[in-house]
């Protein structure tokens, strides 16, 4: 029993140091003002103050956020209403959609953005951010409609008919009764489509042009040109940024379902 | 006037029939249960009169106008359901103006209708609870005040008292008449349970496999069924075997081919009981005591018959003993073989 518990919590230590010490040692790189991560540490801002100046940094970093913003809206808002329409009614074909909501989950990002590329030069959109844009929220669709989809199984429909006899139109009962009830599930669809997005970066590889990289694949190709710390900042800076939205959603909302 | 009329409604899933030319009128003001077992089709005529679903074929008139084709809400009605479907992120307050609000009722007015509201369920104080902070009875209530806050045309109740265990049932269906007599609103309900219809209900139809069998005034429908289906339904009711043992003596009235005796109706003694028009021998299976009364099962020429009366008015019998069943004439129910 004893030498279970041993074990048991030197496991818990081994995972927690596989995930965690990469991360701080990055972290702790980042304040350290040698380029070439040589101890005795000497903690510097000096790799903040570069990034700062960094102009094609930011740029990247803003088209990213943007592009991750714009498809967290625009899939939050589709895939919540196919989930809905799934949800809500029968039709012919509705299994068949069902069924296609998750090869694309499964299939792997190299294969779809080859495979997306081709398409977009096919049909003449070419590369470039609207097609970075119309990639990502494909991407995204079926996690959202996935986690919505989730949500809504625990919902009672008899809410829905009890609004309608108190004279509620549909778009009032999507309003004041569904959707506050699948809230969670929307933010939950909605996180999902941000890190889809702004983490992405093999379709982004692809679709993307030269000039107009996001901040992964600038990341990317600056390491393939030779390491400069200044990516140990910004990639610090993600990781502050995304670690504070996740503890702020999951503080006003429950994950997985029943509060 | 009728406030809700229904004529000859036909609702088909499928293969399957649900409601097979159903006509009905609803007096205004009036307390209608529409009874049935499970599969007759009574929840589906009450999401016929609902508006969730529209007939295949007939009528449905609410206050005279036809609305067959009329979604739910735009029917002015008012409707209870069986698990409450209290809007959950929703105060009670909120849950009983919900309906105040969709018919955009001026906020004043909507918090004073939801205060009389609140009082007339007895709830008064409760408007800032969450509706998961209440017990099963007040949920209950919340539904119901919201269900009338609007004042609805016409009331629908899906079993509206099946979620309650038996002793807070028996309260609210003495609360539920206090109120639908106060606001004197038409109301329908639908329920399986024969007891609360004809507590409740001052006029009843019975349905079975989408037909309407028989509705009138509880009483009536108690004391003369038109078959032994509604006569067993509705209460319990004896049917006489169609071979009568020896011995037997049974008085049908001239014309009726077959008939049923209600266990209250009968006397059960050991001897052959003298001057009286009905008697038929059997012997006792079991005797079953419940506080003031007891139920006695007799074997009659094959066929269970049971026997209700007050426990000291039953002979103290062993099992298998030989016993005489008698009742007046007037207490036979005729009914047509089914």
């Amino acid at each position: 029993m004893n030498a279970l518990r041993i074990a048991g919590l030197i496991w818990l230590g081994l995972v927690l140091v596989f995930l965690y010490a990469p991360i701080l040692v990055m972290a702790a790189m980042s304040f350290n003002a040698s380029p070439f991560y040589q101890l005795p540490f000497d903690f510097s801002t000096r790799w903040y103050e570069d990034l700062a100046s960094n102009t094609a940094i930011r740029t990247a970093a803003t088209r990213s956020v943007l592009i991750a913003l714009a498809v967290t809206v625009i899939a939050t808002a589709l895939g919540t209403s196919a989930a809905l329409a799934l949800f809500r009614y029968d039709f012919p074909g509705k299994r068949i959609l069902q069924v296609l909501l998750f090869p694309p989950i499964a299939i792997p990002w190299l294969i779809t953005g080859t495979a997306m590329l081709i398409f977009f030069f096919a049909i003449g959109v070419g590369r470039g951010t609207p097609a970075v844009l119309i990639g990502h929220v494909a991407l995204a669709l079926p996690y959202v409609i996935v986690v919505v989809n989730a949500r809504l199984v625990s919902f009672d429909r008899t809410l829905e008919e009890a609004a309608r006899a108190l004279g509620a139109n549909p778009w009032t009962v999507t309003r004041r009764v569904t959707l506050p009830w699948i809230a969670p599930g929307v933010v939950a669809g909605a996180l999902f489509a941000f890190a889809v997005s702004f983490d992405q970066f093999v379709v982004s590889y692809f679709l993307a042009k030269p000039g107009d990289s996001t901040l992964p694949v600038l990341i990317y190709t600056s390491i393939r040109k030779g390491f400069t710390p200044e990516i140990n900042a910004v990639s610090t800076l993600i990781i502050v940024g995304s670690m504070a939205l996740m503890l702020v959603v999951a503080r006003f909302f429950s994950f997985g379902g029943h509060r | 006037m009728a406030e809700v009329s229904v004529r000859g409604v036909t609702k088909r899933f499928g293969e399957m029939t649900a409601l097979d030319d159903v006509s009905l009128d609803f007096v205004n003001g009036g307390f209608f249960a529409l009874l049935g077992p499970s599969g007759s089709g009574k929840t589906t005529l009450l999401r016929v009169i609902a508006g969730f679903l529209f007939p295949d074929a007939g009528e449905v008139r609410i206050a005279g106008q036809p609305v067959e084709r009329v979604p739910v809400e735009k029917r002015e009605i008012g409707m209870m359901f069986q698990s409450y479907a209290l809007f959950p992120n929703l105060s009670v307050a909120e849950n009983v103006g919900f309906g105040l609000r969709t018919r955009k009722v001026p906020r004043a007015e909507e918090r004073r209708r939801v205060g009389e509201a609140l009082e007339l369920v007895q709830l008064e104080g409760l408007g800032e609870r969450k509706p998961k902070a209440l017990s099963g009875g007040q949920r209950q209530r919340v539904a119901l005040a919201r269900a009338i806050v609007t004042n609805p045309k016409v009331l629908l109740l899906d079993e509206p008292l099946s979620a309650l265990d038996k002793s807070l049932r028996v309260d609210m269906q003495i609360e539920l008449k206090r109120i639908q007599r106060e606001v004197g609103i038409t109301t329908i309900f639908v329920t399986h349970d024969q007891e609360e219809a004809l507590t409740l209900a001052d006029r009843i139809g019975i349905l079975r496999e989408g037909r309407l069998v028989q509705a009138g005034p509880p009483r009536e429908v108690y004391n003369a069924p038109v078959d032994a289906f509604t006569a067993r339904f509705l209460g319990e009711a004896n049917i006489l075997p169609d071979i009568l043992p020896e011995g037997a003596r049974v008085a049908l009235p001239s014309g009726m081919r077959a008939a049923a005796v209600r266990p209250e109706a009968l006397r059960l003694t050991a001897e052959q009981p003298e001057d009286t028009d009905n008697i038929l021998p059997g012997r006792l299976v079991q005797r079953v005591f419940a506080g003031s009364m007891a139920t006695c099962v007799v074997d009659v020429a094959g066929v269970t018959w049971k026997v209700i009366d007050r426990d000291r008015d039953l002979p103290q019998l062993s099992d298998d003993a030989a016993v005489w069943l008698s009742w007046d004439t007037a207490d036979t129910l005729p009914i047509a073989p089914g």
